[in-house]
């Protein structure tokens, strides 16, 4: 027998009375794929952050008693070929590649979520000027579009982060877009504007909020494309300037001592490697987590 | 299906407007006066003013853009400052060599793409899809010039079975051709391979739970038949548009791994042309590019409408 047939009023599951958020984040944390990530992306930034406390060696300290050493107790993960501990340069290198990621995102959110809520909420001729320039900068492959504007702007790891989050904004351009087209003919959205609030307040506090689990996703998502965009440019030597210690920068050096030093290409590869591996777990972990349909 | 075609080549239209604009862009980001950067070393007035006339730049922005669109809707993508060739001929000579790479590394990632994602879907939940799984997310995470890196390594210095470098044209000699390619092929068709993996699994996923599979399967027939003749063939129509697309994906892959190979082709081109400041080269390039994945996308979207008679209409 139902509760409706009892003539009582049917109780709210503990699932409907949770927030939204914390719903997501319970589904998240059940996710062990997303856990493995998360745990991982903590470290490296741990790392990162205390490195100095963390690392016995300089990263960009040379020693020539020390060229090219395999792994041992005294050097972890070896030397280089100037005799510079590699577990430092690639603990220190966590450093530009997390920042890298999380700067570029940063930008292309910046940019994209503005212009992409712009043309959905706007329609008409914004919609479809900005729509044609999103489509005009997705025909160009991102790797190619962030290499020639790094190339433009010159190179250093700050012109790296600019190219590759501008070369990575018209897909949150076009991602806003299409969320906010199918979220403005809400019945919110409509009682929003029938109490008179300005186009910008329905925007920023009324449909933004709606389409942020999308956004988190894809940003997730975009920062392992980062990650990996901003090692590509530092193997080019348009990232990260020598000697600072990069990921990208380092594989270039080892790929001229593949023969007599392999461990010189192991572990800043491999360090991409985990890094881009935890955010895509996270981030499909999150649309998981996110999507309405998995309730 | 005319009128399909004949608007979507004119949405083409503004697209390609803006994607020149774009590439044009690009030159004017250039820090400080283009002509002193063309000129180099060299500092007197009279070859940079020469220089200035000669590429317009005395000339207001407008005009400077209108010359070069001119130029290339005539074929004319300017010379190559650095070794005075045109631009066209250095694109022509490059571009079959990464095709060939791009079409290697396109049937190698539906050789692993399709079939693992086949049976990681027939085998749902299964040790088979936990490993299908795994290798699309090794696929995806993996920098393809890491990746590189760890196969010359295997292949070429420890096993000494494979080049480690350079190429050989395939109207040489196409065993040398082949021995010289497979492993940069390899490596750009291991994220696509991932990715087509990832599509394939969840449209048959979709497929095997509709209704004209469980009527096939109530008919009798053999679960060999169900899967190959009726739920692959409609499953895989939108994986194989896909992979249309990521050809132009593998253009840009083509950049790390033919520096990573010394492969004289496209992306290879590019990288040269950055670190020796040749902006035409860069800018050809780009924008030939981008025109091969608008085409692409054009193709893609025309052959899904063809494979699906109810678009048909």
């Amino acid at each position: 027998m139902t509760d409706a047939t009892l003539g009582t009023t049917p109780v709210a599951s503990s699932d409907e009375l949770e927030s939204p958020a914390r719903r997501a984040l319970r589904r998240l944390f059940r996710h062990k794929g997303a856990v493995v990530g998360l745990i991982v992306i903590a470290t490296f930034t741990v790392l990162a952050v205390f490195a100095p406390l963390i690392v016995p060696y300089d990263p960009i300290a040379t020693s020539w008693t020390a060229v090219r050493k395999p792994p041992s107790a005294l050097h972890w993960f070896g030397t280089d070929d100037l005799g510079r501990d590699i577990f430092a340069r690639v603990i220190y290198g966590a450093r530009a590649s997390l920042t890298a990621g999380a700067i570029s995102v940063g930008i292309a959110l910046g940019i994209g979520v503005p212009f992409g809520l712009l043309s959905g909420y706007r329609g008409g001729f914004i919609d479809a000027l900005i729509s044609r320039i999103t489509d005009a900068m997705l025909a160009c492959p991102f790797l190619i579009l962030a290499i020639a504007l790094a190339a433009f702007l010159g190179p250093s790891l700050g012109n790296a982060m600019i190219a590759i989050g501008v070369s990575r904004m018209p897909v949150f351009v076009r991602l806003t877009r299409g969320q906010v087209m199918s979220v403005k003919v809400e019945d919110y959205v409509e009682a929003a504007r029938a109490m008179g609030n300005p186009r910008w307040r329905i925007a920023l506090f009324h449909i933004l909020p709606n389409i942020m689990p999308a956004l988190l996703v894809q940003a997730t998502l975009s920062i392992a494309a980062a990650i990996i965009a901003e090692a590509a440019l530092s193997f080019l030597g348009l990232g990260q300037q020598p000697p600072a210690p990069s990921w990208g920068s380092m594989l270039n050096a080892a790929q001229r001592f593949l023969t007599n030093a392999p461990w010189m290409a192991l572990w800043p590869g491999f360090a991409i490697f985990l890094v881009v591996l935890s955010f895509n777990l996270v981030g499909d972990g999150l649309r998981d987590a996110l999507d309405p349909r998995e309730r | 299906m005319l009128s399909f075609l004949a608007k979507r080549l004119v949405q083409l239209i503004p697209t390609l407007f803006f994607v020149s604009i774009l590439i044009f862009s690009l030159q004017q980001l250039l820090p400080g006066d283009p002509a002193l950067v063309m000129a180099g070393e060299e500092r007197d007035p009279n070859v940079i003013a020469q220089i200035r006339q000669q590429y317009r730049l005395d000339q207001p922005i407008p005009v400077q853009y209108i010359y070069w669109v001119k130029g290339v809707l005539s074929g004319d993508f300017g010379e190559s400052l650095r070794i005075k060739v045109p631009v066209r001929e250095l694109i022509a000579q490059k571009l079959p060599v990464t095709l060939q790479l791009a079409s290697m590394a396109i049937l190698i990632a539906f050789l692993i793409g399709i079939p693992t994602g086949i049976v990681s879907a027939v085998k749902k939940g299964t040790l088979w899809d936990y490993g299908a799984n795994l290798f699309a997310l090794w696929g995806i995470s993996t920098p393809n010039f890491w990746l590189g890196i760890m196969l010359i390594f295997l292949f070429s210095i420890e096993l000494g079975w494979l080049p480690a470098s350079g190429y050989v044209p395939l109207s040489e000699n196409w065993r040398a051709s082949l021995a010289s390619t497979i492993m940069p092929a390899f490596v750009l068709g291991n994220a696509i391979a991932a990715i087509l993996m990832r599509h394939t699994r969840s449209a048959m996923l979709q497929v095997l739970e509709s209704d004209y599979v469980r009527t096939a399967r109530a008919k009798g027939l053999s679960e060999r038949s169900v899967i190959l003749k009726h739920a692959m063939r409609n499953a895989l129509t939108p994986v194989i548009t896909l992979g249309a697309l990521e050809l132009g994906e593998l253009l840009s892959g083509a950049v790390l791994t033919e520096q990573i190979f010394s492969i004289p082709g496209f992306g290879k081109l590019i990288v040269d042309a950055v670190f020796n400041r040749d902006y035409a080269v860069v800018q050809g390039v780009v924008l030939v590019t981008a025109t091969i994945y608008i085409a692409l996308n054009l193709i893609a979207d025309i052959a899904y409408i063809l494979v699906n008679p109810r678009l048909r209409a």
